[in-house]
């Protein structure tokens, strides 16, 4: 039944994916060929060679974007399904639909959200390729030590809600969530590595969709697994295994 | 409330909800996550800041998933 569940987890991932590259496509990939149009002029403008292309625009736009979104959405949809199964009977009361829709919100704070708050996405053009091992070894922290934050506002929140009651309970451990991860972000190195002539309408708009392609995905997640958990947990109902073991 | 009742009284769908044993958990999640960890670092980090293959196919290929995806590129 667990493998079963994780692999509901994956296919919700790999459908919600395929519903994340049609919204990239059509809200992404403009923005990432004006970035790209940036770089060619000054490129040209310094004198220095194109790059040369190993695999074309096109295909980088098309099946590259789609695998790498399927990719992706395997990979979260797999952590998800992983989530909602030790949370399932063990954090509150919930339904397989009311909780997938819930945790999927709250993996989308936790992976994206707050990470892309201090680390935000950006489009060719933008970063030294010198600094990429930091940014990425920062890039990954963060979404590590977000998760850390979220572990710890949860296993506070037992004694909270036993001392505050229910509603101030969670309130509360939202409250350490917000204070851990601000105290986080203070501390970790400020990156901005944006040209002073890059244009801040294709930043913006190249952000908003990279932003919008994420609350496609996990929207999809959430409400796609749901019903799949119900089903594979509801048909294994009947059979004996233990409580809360 | 139905939560006093036994789960076998109760039609399956609106029974309390029954948690999975988390010896039961923990194989299939150690091999989800280590698999999901590994197609994140081929979509996220391949061939930029680190290689396991050479040349820069896999980056050029995944490269605008990577930038909307959030990813640090170039
Ligand atoms: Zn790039």
């Amino acid at each position: 039944m667990t493998g079963r569940l994780l692999s509901r987890g994956m296919i919700a991932g790999i459908a919600a994916a395929l519903l994340a590259f049609v919204f990239a496509r059509f809200f992404g990939e403009p923005q990432v060929n004006l970035a790209i149009a940036f770089e060619s002029a000054k490129d040209l403008a310094a004198g220095e060679p194109p790059e040369p292309e190993i695999i074309s625009r096109s295909i980088q736009a098309s099946f590259g974007l789609l695998t790498a979104a399927v990719m992706y959405g395997a990979a979260y949809g797999g952590i998800f399904a992983t989530i909602f199964a030790f949370a399932y009977g063990r954090v509150g009361r919930f339904s397989p639909r009311a909780l997938s829709a819930l945790l999927a919100a709250a993996a989308f704070v936790v992976f994206v959200l707050v990470p892309d708050l201090k680390y935000a996405p950006n489009p060719p053009a933008v970063g030294l390729p010198s600094t990429i091992g930091l940014r990425t070894g920062a890039y990954f922290g963060m979404i590590a030590l977000s998760l850390c934050a979220a572990a710890a506002s949860y296993m506070v929140s037992r004694p909270l809600i036993r001392r505050l009651g229910h509603w101030n309970g969670v309130l509360a451990s939202l409250g350490v969530f917000i204070i851990l991860v601000a105290a986080v972000q203070a501390g970790m190195p400020d990156i901005n590595e944006v040209p002073t002539d890059f244009p801040a309408t294709v930043l913006w708009r190249f952000r908003e969709a990279a932003l919008g392609m994420q609350i496609v995905l996990w929207a999809t997640i959430g409400l796609l697994f749901g019903p799949l958990a119900s089903r594979v947990l509801t048909a294994g109902a009947d059979k004996p295994f233990a409580r809360n073991g | 409330m139905s939560q006093s009742l036994s789960p076998s009284h109760l039609p399956a769908s609106i029974a309390a909800p029954v948690a999975l044993p988390i010896r039961t958990l923990l194989p299939w999640a150690a091999f989800t996550v280590v698999l999901s960890l590994l197609l994140l670092y081929f979509v996220g980090a391949e061939q930029g800041a680190t290689s396991l293959i050479s040349g820069h196919a896999v980056h050029e290929f995944v490269h605008d998933g990577r930038h909307l995806l959030g990813f640090p590129c170039h």
